[in-house]
């Protein structure tokens, strides 16, 4: 039986293939066994909640039911908002009963019931305290040595509940970036917001906030920023020439994700870690990490 | 203030909600209403919490978007428990909430302002007597539903598409750009996927949808 049932989420399927192409390159390299779940549908993000509490939870009850059967222990949610609403649909129906008996009326509906034997985690929460970092330094054969590397958590992938990290002073990823030899930097705006999805409502607002998150980590010398969201990882980098203009400031600044990074240490080409899809090049801040990576072919 | 007016807003203050005597005038005739809305947060997974708000103002501080909001959240706790429903109801405070959970985590009375701003966000769609200060955020959460109705799963492309069509079409050619740049990387797929079980979910909301009515 697999452990680990995996729920890429709508975003990994299309504008963040890159996170999707990576994550589950590095657990294949890491012995990690995970199955996708089957026919899996949109969590609804924040987008239900706004219209109604139990939409949203039964929506995302469907993934979680879809995976119990299955046998699977543990759902694997990439991108941190699916993290979350599924979190929070699994949290809210185990201390609510009225919620819990609601949701599985609408299960039954269409043959399916959810019991509450899941566990949602991160692939950083995975790797990190699953697989554990003593054997991601065994795997690594191109550490990223110098790299400056800034740790972009954002919001929901420690918030609201001291479940992975802490919510305001988190630590662990930079260790994760140790681990792969890079140099991580702290920059205050590490676990503050980019704006999410108001960039398409209340874009100015939203530009306001990545700019701070971006500025911020070029301030502390970063050479790249590295991220555990797809959101945050398309308003960094698909947003950044707008910003640049917007704010007339220049930032140049590659936002990738950690998985990414990883790969790149465990000694995959930049193409197969889909570097190559980032709007802003990280190619030449990579540079280093690539030579060595011909070296070692050519002296094969 | 009849005898019947009195009792209640004793039984209100026992509550713990704090109703000053300016406003209890005019407040009178909404008195029910208000009531209803209170009762409405008080009975939300949580809400109980509301009336633990000691206005530190730790969540306004915290907030990245206070400064764009009619009122700050602290600001928000304070017109709920003195029944100003409409002024709640109709301002941009929720709307410019980006569900960032910093003010969650540091409210030293564990109230869950998030998901506070959530419900503030629902009431105020479900009372077609109050005006939303911004139809676009509401058009978001259309086409976001419309898509996963049809599909089961959204399909970033088409639903940013939609959205900007249902509210400035001009916009779109802003990001033209991006879009197209999007687009040669292979981030842009045009065609949604339907999920085998698309029916099913359709079904599901359709469900809650009417429970709900
Ligand atoms: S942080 Fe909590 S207690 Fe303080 S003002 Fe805000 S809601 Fe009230
Ligand atoms: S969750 Fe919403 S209200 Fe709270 S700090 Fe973040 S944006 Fe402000």
């Amino acid at each position: 039986m697999i452990k680990y049932a995996y729920y890429p989420g709508c975003s990994l399927e299309s504008t963040n293939k890159a996170y999707d192409i990576s994550f589950r390159a590095i657990m294949y390299h890491l012995g990690i066994a995970m199955k996708d779940i089957d026919d899996w549908n949109c969590c609804g993000a924040t987008a239900y909640i706004s219209l109604s509490e139990n939409m949203a939870f039964t929506v995302s009850a469907r993934n979680l039911a879809i995976a119990e059967k299955s046998g699977a222990t543990d759902v694997i949610a990439p991108c941190a908002a699916c993290y979350l609403t599924l979190r929070k649909a699994h949290e809210y129906m185990m201390e609510y009963p009225e919620i819990y008996a609601q949701v599985n009326s609408a299960l039954n509906k269409i043959g399916l019931s959810y019991e509450g034997t899941i566990k949602v985690k991160s692939p950083l929460e995975v790797i990190i305290d699953d697989v554990g970092l003593d054997k991601v330094r065994i795997a690594v054969t191109n550490p990223l040595k110098g790299l400056k590397v800034a740790c972009y958590y954002g919001c929901q992938l420690v918030r609201p509940r001291h479940v992975f990290d802490d919510p305001e002073e988190p630590v662990k990823f930079e260790e994760l970036m140790k681990t792969i030899g890079a140099d991580p930097v702290y920059f205050p705006f590490r676990v503050r917001c980019c704006g999410s999805s108001t960039i398409l409502t209340y874009e100015q607002q939203a530009l306001r906030m990545s700019k701070n998150v971006l500025l911020s980590a070029k301030r502390e010398g970063a050479d790249i920023i590295a991220t555990a969201c797809p959101l945050c990882q398309i308003n960094l980098d698909a947003y950044q020439r707008r910003i640049e203009k917007e704010f007339k400031i220049k930032l140049n600044m590659p936002v990738v994700f950690f998985s990414q990074l990883v790969g790149l240490a465990l000694n995959y080409k930049y193409k197969e870690m889909a570097l190559d899809k980032s709007i802003v090049s990280p190619k030449k801040v990579l540079e280093p990490y690539l030579h060595s990576q011909e070296e070692v072919k050519e002296g094969k | 203030m009849s005898r019947e007016d009195e009792k209640n807003s004793i039984n209100m203050l026992e509550e713990g909600i704090y109703i000053s005597p300016k406003f209890e005038k005019d407040l009178l005739p909404e008195f029910e209403l208000s009531r209803e809305f209170f009762e409405e947060i008080y009975s939300m997974p949580g809400g109980e919490k509301v009336k633990e708000c000691i206005q530190c103002g730790t969540c306004s501080g915290s907030c990245p978007s206070s400064y764009l909001m009619d009122h700050s959240p602290r600001q928000i706790f304070a017109m709920i428990r003195a029944g100003m429903r409409k002024e709640v109801l109709e301002s941009n405070t929720m709307w410019y909430c980006t569900s960032c959970y910093y003010c969650y985590v540091r409210c030293p009375a564990g109230i869950k302002i998030t998901d506070v701003m959530y419900a503030l966000k629902r009431f105020a769609l479900k009372d077609k007597d109050m005006k939303v200060p911004d139809n676009r955020p509401v058009r978001f959460m259309e086409c976001f539903s419309a898509m996963v109705k049809r599909y089961g799963r959204n399909c970033e492309a088409i639903f940013t598409i939609l959205y900007y069509l249902s509210t400035n079409p001009f916009r779109m050619l802003k990001h033209a750009v991006m879009g197209i740049k999007l687009f040669i990387r292979g981030r842009m797929p045009l065609i949604p996927k339907k999920i085998k079980g698309a029916d099913d979910v359709k079904k599901l909301m359709e469900y809650v949808e009417e429970m709900e009515r």
